[in-house]
């Protein structure tokens, strides 16, 4: 990437520019690919959370079963709870920074403003 | 027996205890001053002038995150209820989804000092701005209340202060700390602080985990069954019979308290992402791209410290007893500094509780600069005075702030003194999910989103939840709440977040579409274009 001593315009975009880039269909595209990964992500362990809360407050003998020693499906289904959180982290940041900064870069610069 | 272990509930010695607590808050306020000379201008002082790395404000969010409720509240409610305590961990930490993925850098983008700069940006300036402030200030103040109801608690079991009127002049001294934190070091300083007490308060959990899990022999469900144990032995009343590996043993009663886990479970993952002391240190990075990477440092650090929490707190049933937790001066909010205790004798005990409390102070700073930062910014340069001011009238103001709303929540702490904070802190949730996440989703996501639907829902969502707190038990009609003389509970739940937080999502709609307003299509079209792109905000690369 080579860089040019291109200096950042002074005014800022218009309205009327900002429009212009909002219907264009890179920006469609930025924007539908962050809504498809995001949506069904926020989705799934919005449910997943709320099956385990559901299940910690109505289903006691089911979550008292033991698996290992006094290790229960209480226990495990919690910890699932971190692992989740833990992987959905990782997808979302290699999704980000494939998918959406070189987007999102590229609109950037062809808007070449900057405020600060 | 009871009388025997309410003699024995002096640990440690009292000397010792607050030489080494003094000796940290010397050093963090040294560090404070000395970050502090670079303070100059409005965006040094509320937003350390962007200058953090993604890594280092990781850190930062992760020690504004783990404050007291998560140390000694999760802790407590884990050693002296099990499993139901270990729910608050799990909802702590999921929310953290929440604002990585919708909120953190869509905001970073598009704001730059306060939440209100996003939620007014294509709405009616004066109207949103005053109700975010408003929204900020009340969710600031629960917040603060249950950390001031923290310190009083640990200090009250490392002095040895039974006396509730001693307590109360400890939790106004800890208020003074807290304003003197604020007025010298702005916001860079205590970022610097809020990394120092992360580092130190998760490595004492880890190092405590480790020394726990040593006692019985590396074998985790062996903990477990002695957990078991020392509850079924307990003299205390309803403790014996609690199976605490299981589900149920707070919230299995009757179907209201099933309802009021479910509600809590709902305001712990809806909270984080509407926190504004959280939100705000999105703006403490110079990019978006440093915004979603101080967000992972942060999933990390939270992670792996409610991990630990899980060990401390069954360790502490094992190890000390929920009777002996139960009859401290700090009630259950003591079982991780009675655990230090059992673990490494007084020494240890000392420091632990000097990161407890470095952890309430820096917590407790942080949120008071980011309420007066709002009312400074929001409330009295864009509502009151119209942009006339200068930044250092601002500054000025935020200044005056901090010291009025910590003479408020020094007095709300007294009345909370002895309440669980993880507890207290689900409030503080509640209301932030009520009153600004709905707001929050809608400006990012929804284009027809108007003024009169934010306004429906941040003033539905805030007076439902607090209208609703205000008639729970919380607040009267049990032998713990904050007027145990009053009763006019009238609302069931403890936490209200299944009523207040839907109630506040829908208004948002309902107002929308009953208003005929669609917004100004240019404004709404900058601020998608700005919230995704990150234009204006970041600086170009030139191909």
């Amino acid at each position: 990437m080579a860089t040019t001593d291109v200096e950042p315009r002074e005014v800022p975009p218009t309205g009327a520019q900002y429009l212009a880039v909002q219907a264009s269909p890179e920006f469609q595209e930025l924007r539908r690919t962050l809504r498809r990964f995001v949506f069904p992500v926020t989705a799934f362990f919005l449910i997943w959370y709320s099956s385990y809360v559901l299940l910690g407050a109505f289903a006691h003998d089911f979550m008292d079963n033991k698996v290992w020693g006094n290790i229960n499906v209480g226990l495990i289904l919690g910890l699932g709870q971190f692992l989740t959180t833990f992987l959905i982290t990782g997808l979302y940041v290699r999704f980000a920074n494939r998918e959406l900064d070189p987007r999102a870069e590229a609109i950037r610069n062809e808007m070449h403003w900057s405020e600060r | 027996m009871n009388r025997v272990l309410a003699a024995g509930t002096q640990v440690g010695n009292p000397v010792i205890n607050i030489s080494i607590f003094a000796a940290f808050v010397i050093v963090t306020l040294v560090i404070v001053i000395r970050a502090s000379r670079t303070n100059t201008d409005a965006t040094e002082f509320f937003t350390a002038g962007h200058a953090f790395s993604g890594p280092q404000n990781g850190v930062a969010i992760a020690g504004d995150y783990l404050s007291a409720a998560s140390f000694l509240g999760i802790a407590g409610a884990i050693a002296v209820y099990g499993y139901d305590g270990f729910l608050y961990s799990i909802g702590f930490l999921v929310a953290w989804l929440v604002a990585l993925l919708l909120v953190a850098e869509l905001l970073r983008n598009t704001g730059k000092f306060t939440m209100a700069d996003v939620l007014s940006f294509r709405l009616k300036q004066k109207p949103v701005r005053l109700a975010a402030a408003t929204s900020t200030m009340a969710v600031s103040l629960f917040y603060l209340l249950a950390q001031m109801a923290g310190a009083g608690g640990l200090v009250a079991l490392l002095l040895d202060i039974n006396d509730r009127f001693a307590q109360s002049v400890v939790i106004a001294v800890v208020g003074l700390l807290m304003i003197v934190y604020v007025l010298v070091g702005g916001m860079k300083g205590t970022t610097w602080v809020q990394i120092i007490k992360a580092v130190l308060l998760i490595a004492g959990a880890a190092f405590m985990t480790l020394l726990v899990l040593a006692k019985f022999g590396g074998n985790f469900s062996e903990m477990l069954g002695s957990a078991q144990e020392m509850v079924r032995d307990a003299t205390a009343v309803g403790v014996a019979e609690r199976d605490v590996l299981a589900p149920g043993a707070q919230y299995g009663g009757s179907t209201t308290s099933k309802i009021n886990l479910l509600s809590l479970g709902l305001a712990l993952v809806l909270g984080t992402a509407g926190l504004p002391h959280v939100l705000m240190r999105f703006y403490t990075v110079p990019t978006a791209k440093e915004a979603r990477r101080s967000v992972v440092w942060a999933i990390a650090l939270i992670g792996a410290f409610y991990l630990f929490t899980l060990a401390l707190g069954y360790g502490a049933a094992a190890i000390v007893g929920p009777d002996r937790i139960l009859s401290s001066p700090g009630g259950q909010n003591s079982a991780a500094p009675l655990l230090a205790f059992e673990l490494g004798g007084v020494l240890l005990l000392g420091i632990i509780s000097a990161v407890a409390f470095a952890t309430i102070l820096a917590v407790v700073a942080g949120l008071t600069i980011t309420a007066s930062a709002s009312f400074a910014h929001d409330v009295y340069a864009t509502v009151m005075k119209k942009h006339t001011v200068t930044e250092d009238e601002q500054v000025r103001v935020s200044r005056i702030t901090a010291v009025t709303l910590g003479a408020v929540a020094i007095a709300l702490g007294i009345l909370a003194n002895g309440q669980n904070v993880a507890f207290l802190v689900a409030l503080a949730f509640a209301v932030a999910a009520s009153a600004n996440l709905p707001t929050i989703i809608y400006s990012l996501y929804w284009r027809r989103f108007n003024t009169r639907g934010a306004l429906w829902s941040m003033y539905g969502g805030l007076i439902s939840c607090i209208v609703l707190i205000v008639f729970s038990p919380a607040v009267s009609g049990s032998k713990t709440s904050m007027l145990p003389g009053a009763d006019f509970q009238l609302f069931p739940l403890s936490n209200p977040g299944i009523v207040s937080i839907p109630l506040a999502f829908a208004l948002g709609i309902l107002g929308t579409l009953t208003s005929r307003d669609t917004g100004d299509p240019e404004l709404n079209a900058e601020m998608q274009v700005r919230s995704l792109t990150g234009v204006g905000a970041e600086k170009a690369t030139h191909h």
